[in-house]
């Protein structure tokens, strides 16, 4: 029996590889996510390990407000200089250096414009001299107040060279340097990771990196002969009690490799949910060949069943030859595999200055068990269905020249029906019930057996739609006869057309989704902002853009002017709870160039305002004493002087400029001009962009732009899930290729036919072409219907979180429909040129 | 304009035709040097042991193969000379093919398939012609069928009127009786008769069946690649003893 079997699997050879690419690209998703994480994590760990590898024990402040990965930066606590002095008298200690290191020295290159970084931090550090680790390569360390040094990454992306004057931004605007010298590290290293490095002299550091002289941001120690680093940190936390966080220099470079870790297993999911969702579409594929295979192995079969043969046995037949497509499916998407993930791990260590050295790939033991149990699962899976259906052959069909009837749809359609009926209740509770922690599985779950669903109906829904379809081919006899072959076997046109569905829908969804909450943050934008010209930087990293303040001050005096604000942002803990709050130089005219709908008191520095709602839910009144502990500085009371209707100032909670010091970035993200009435945007804005001139991470544009800049980032997104998105699609094209490919195998004596009566290559090849574009636009109009609904649904639950606007994308939808069309054509080139070059006497000669 | 011996004008003719397949061990010399000619309005059998290159023979003349040595002419056109495009033309201009296992487009309707030809050249059918084709054949009652729904004698009458309805110089016909039985064989064979003696079509038919072959103006008999032989006017019984002939003229070869 299973010799029987692999010698049918053998001679489909085409068959095999077509259905065995989809399960293969699923595979190489699945294990590259695998490989490029694993190689990733590696090479950082090696990056933190050679950071810390000067350091046997290091101290720091605990942080105010504790901050994860995904929220943003951690803002370093400064740690007084008192606390070295106590860690030096501890016995064991050979050395303890005072550090400062911070993110956010921001270098303005030769070019004028801020270097930026695509994920390593900018960090301002104080120079500590040459060690095992850092070797200067040209000039000498800083010594005086406006000297520093870089190291070699920031030197070349920033095209400097020793004695230039540079720009610095820190958390003070601004400052000139003279560059006196530029260091590498062991091992030819340009850096660390990637990461940028200013140095400065320690004061110089200790001021623009933490805010105030005198602190550092941690401690490095190093330990006497034959003390051990954790014996050294336990007798320096109990000497320094529970204010400090004391580590070994292991413990330092593994927790800042686990930090790193969070973020990448966050992208190893999102890799892993695209490849769900290619090897999702795989089945389909699959389930359609493995459907046709049985159809074609019919008297086959039914012969093994004559000789006696049990049920037993031609299911094992069918799923072992599952089996085996999926396991050589397994091994070669894990080669790929391999391959995409060194490809990707590349790519990332390459960008922003390729600062990373890759550790060697290796293919992790997840990468492997996963490939072979997701790819052999998906195939098994999908072969279940057609092995039941060759398991119910009669042993008769072997005697006869079996015509397969046509079975009715009619079971197929209720049970579609019923299916989707589920998968649309899940997803409407989980869109609009509170559901709590199952929200998520079930409108993903909905989602899923909604498309299962809908595939189901597929083929009832494909013979008046199909025909329809058609008919816009029909001028032409071989457009007439690609149409009635696309709807002659409604199963299989729409199992293929259902795979396009499922990425269709999900791109158009996401569409939907995204384009509504653009258009909805537009539409509030206009209906909120009374700004005129906005202040503002492009963020690319955890770390907003900033400006002087002064330019604000700068910007009121401006004639034509009528309010001028700076705001600022933080996170701070009130009340024991983290909470995101604002903060402005002057709150009067902020609301003038806001919502433009309060007069508020100034405040003093000990005074806030809150939003009315935001007061009510947490239980606020007017008179109320808060605490607030900002990022940086120290914990200050503020009292609550007024409240203020929801869209009149940005935000729902807004401190006084004083409390900015101890903010995490001491300098504004945002500024807001509002211009007297009729003066035209042109007069004033180039005045507010020449005060921006030492403030080059940001820009003033006027209010419009600026939505639009805000609004662009759904664009993004949208992109980014369409380039994911694409190869759930690629695999659905595969099927199209595939079916239209058997269908001229089976084909071959009516092709044969159609040739002997005069029917040109042509002509022949426009036939099959069409038969491709009709199933393709068929499953792209299916997605598009069914994702925009889902869009809608999406939206309508994200009503009261601010998504008020529906935007059906008809432009993109139609651009989704056109490609759909397109991509039809190319499925159709390879089984159209085998239909054209058929040999006509072997078609038609009989058997 | 070329005349076979009786003085018709020549509707097909080979001269000289070779055609090998394959090469070494696997060689097979399927025609050796066959000259043959069809005259026009004439119904030609090609008879033949299997193998004996009789299938061969039609589809070189019909254009579906090429030869290897000689030249093969439908009319005054040399088909040898002829690329992929011209080929595809004359077979839907000129030329009508019936085939053993009917061929016929399951998805198209009964009148479709007899237009398809028509349809693929964008011609429209003689109306006059289309009625005296589908009466001869007397599927006027069956037009809207699909092939599914009629019987095989139905469908290969289905195949005929599609061969004729374009009036092609030759009908090439490969067994087309070879898949029904005995009554619709005789109902198909009858009505391919009537078209050559009542409409001057001309047919060249390839069978194995001696009284398929009794329904032609003349058979011509093939073995190993080689006309040997010659009937006209023939009978069942003629066919027969000429085929027993020549299977004992080849016996001494096989001892």
């Amino acid at each position: 029996m299973l010799r029987a079997t692999l010698k049918s699997l053998l001679a489909r050879k085409l068959r095999l590889i077509l259905s065995g690419l989809a399960v293969v690209l699923g595979v190489m998703f699945v294990a590259g996510a695998f490989v490029v994480t694993d190689t990733l994590s590696r090479s950082f760990d090696s990056v933190f390990a050679s950071a810390y590898s000067t350091t046997d024990v290091g101290v720091t402040a605990k942080p105010k407000v504790e901050v994860d990965e995904l929220e943003g930066e951690q803002v370093a606590t400064p740690l007084p200089a008192a606390a070295i002095d106590k860690i030096k008298d501890v016995p064991g200690v050979r050395r303890a250096a005072g550090l400062v290191e911070a993110d956010g020295a921001r270098v303005i290159g030769s070019d004028g414009k801020v270097l930026t970084s695509m994920g390593p931090p900018r960090l301002g550090s104080s120079w500590t001299g040459e060690d095992e680790l850092v070797e200067l390569r040209e000039g000498r360390g800083p010594s005086a107040a406006d000297e520093i040094a870089v190291n070699a990454t920031v030197a070349k992306a920033a095209g400097l060279k020793v004695g230039d004057r540079v720009g610095v931004l820190t958390l003070e605007p601004k400052k000139e340097f003279t560059l006196v010298g530029v260091y590498g590290y062991s091992g030819e290293r340009d850096s660390l990771g990637g990461v940028q490095v200013v140095a400065f002299t320690e004061p110089v550091a200790q001021k623009l990196m933490l805010g105030e002289t005198g602190v550092y941001s941690s401690v490095q120690v190093r330990a006497a002969d034959g003390v051990t680093p954790e014996a050294l940190r336990d007798r320096i936390a109990t000497a320094l009690g529970p204010e400090y966080v004391v580590k070994t220099g292991d413990q330092l470079a593994e927790d800042s490799a686990a930090d790193l870790q969070a973020g990448l297993s966050f992208f190893n999911q999102i890799l892993l949910g695209f490849a769900g969702v290619a090897l999702f579409v795989g089945i389909f594929l699959i389930l359609n060949t493995f459907s046709i295979i049985v159809a074609q192995r019919t008297r086959e079969l039914a012969l093994l069943r004559a000789m006696g043969a049990s049920r037993r046995q031609v299911i094992g037949s069918v799923l072992v030859e599952a089996v085996a497509i999926g396991l050589l499916a397994a091994v070669l998407g894990l080669a790929a595999g391999v391959g995409v993930g060194a490809g990707l791990a590349y790519l990332f260590g390459s960008l922003g200055g390729g600062g990373l050295d890759l550790a060697p790939i290796g293919v992790p033991m997840p990468a492997v068990i996963s490939s072979f149990v997701v790819g052999i699962l998906v195939t098994v899976v999908a072969a279940v269905l057609p092995a039941l259906r060759a398991s119910r052959i009669a042993p008769v069909a072997a005697m006869q020249d079996v015509a397969t009837p046509d079975r009715p749809l009619t079971r197929v359609s209720v049970a579609g029906g019923a299916v989707t009926a589920a998968g649309a209740a899940a997803l409407g509770v989980g869109l609009f019930a509170d559901a709590g922690d199952a929200t998520l599985w079930l409108i993903l779950g909905g989602v899923l057996v909604s498309f299962v669903g809908i595939a189901l109906l597929t083929p009832m829904i494909s013979r008046p739609v199909v025909s329809l379809l058609g008919r816009l081919f029909s001028w032409s006899l071989p457009g007439r006869l690609g149409r009635l072959n696309s709807g002659r076997n409604p199963r299989r046109t729409a199992i293929t057309a259902a795979a396009l569905m499922v990425g269709i829908a999900l791109v158009t969804g996401v569409t939907v989704v995204m384009d509504s909450a653009k258009s909805s943050l537009k539409a509030e934008a206009a209906r909120v902002l009374k700004a005129e010209i906005m202040i503002s930087g492009d963020q690319n990293g955890p770390r907003p853009p900033t400006y002087d303040p002064a330019v604000v001050r700068e910007a009121a005096k401006i004639p034509g002017v009528r309010a001028a604000a700076a705001l600022w942002n933080d996170q701070v803990i009130i009340d024991g709870r983290k909470e995101w709050v604002d903060a402005t130089d002057d709150v009067s005219q902020l609301a003038q160039t806001y919502g433009g709908i309060v007069t508020l008191p100034p405040l003093r520095d000990d005074q806030m305002v809150v939003s009315a709602p935001e007061a009510a839910e947490k239980g606020w009144q007017v008179g109320s004493r808060l605490t607030v502990q900002p990022s940086r500085g120290e914990a200050r009371d503020y009292t609550i002087v007024a409240t203020y209707p929801e869209d009149a100032l940005p935000g729902s909670i807004m401190l006084p400029a004083a409390a900015t010091a101890g903010f995490g970035l001491p300098q504004p993200v945002l500024g807001f001009v509002r211009l007297a009435d009729g003066v035209p945007v042109s007069a004033v804005l180039p005045q507010v962009k020449a005060l921006l001139a030492d403030s080059p991470e940001v820009s003033a544009t006027d209010a419009a732009a600026f939505v639009n800049q805000q609004a662009a980032t759904f664009d993004t997104l949208i992109t980014m899930i369409q380039i994911l998105l694409a190869l759930a699609i690629l695999i659905a094209v595969l099927g199209v290729v595939n079916t239209l490919a058997l269908s001229v195998l089976e084909r071959t004596r009516e092709l044969g036919l159609l040739r002997a009566v005069g029917l040109g290559r042509a002509q022949t090849m426009r036939m099959v072409t069409v038969e491709a574009v009709v199933i393709s636009v068929f499953g792209a109009l299916l997605g598009v219907t069914v994702g925009a609904g889902m869009g809608t649904a999406v939206t309508r639950a994200l009503e009261s979180d601010g998504i008020t606007e529906l935007v059906l994308p008809w432009g993109r939808m139609g651009t989704y429909l056109v490609l759909a069309a397109l991509v039809g054509v190319i499925a159709a080139v390879l089984p159209a040129i085998r239909a054209a070059r058929l040999n006509l006497l072997g078609a038609i000669a009989h058997d | 304009m070329t005349a076979t011996r009786d003085g018709e004008p020549i509707a097909a003719q080979a001269n000289e035709v070779w055609k090998v397949y394959g090469s070494g061990e696997a060689r097979v010399v399927a025609l050796r040097g066959v000259s043959a000619q069809f005259g026009r309005g004439q119904f030609t059998a090609i008879m033949g042991p299997s193998g004996s290159g009789k299938s061969t023979l039609m589809h070189c003349l019909a254009g579906l193969d090429t030869v290897d040595r000689g030249t093969v002419h439908i009319g005054d056109t040399e088909l040898s000379k002829l690329g992929d495009k011209a080929l595809t033309r004359l077979r839907r201009d000129r030329i009508g093919f019936i085939f053993q296992q009917f061929n016929l487009l399951p998805t198209l309707t009964a009148q479709e398939n007899i237009r398809l030809p028509l349809d693929i050249a964008g011609r429209k059918p003689d109306a006059q012609w289309w009625d005296v084709v589908i009466d001869t054949v007397g599927l006027r009652d069956r037009l809207t069928h699909r092939p599914s729904q009629l019987s095989g004698g139905q469908q290969q009458r289905v195949a005929c009127a599609r061969a004729l309805v374009g009036r092609p110089d030759v009908v090439f016909a490969d067994e087309p009786t070879g898949n029904l039985d005995s009554r619709s064989g005789a109902e198909v064979l009858s009505f391919l008769r009537a078209s050559v003696r009542e409409h001057r079509q001309t047919i060249i038919m390839v069978t194995h069946d001696p009284v398929a072959a009794s329904y032609a103006d003349r058979v011509v008999f093939l073995a190993d690649g080689q006309i040997v032989d010659e009937l006209a006017d023939p009978t069942a019984e003629t066919v027969l003893d000429t085929m027993k002939r020549l299977d004992t003229h080849a016996e001494p070869v096989m001892l």
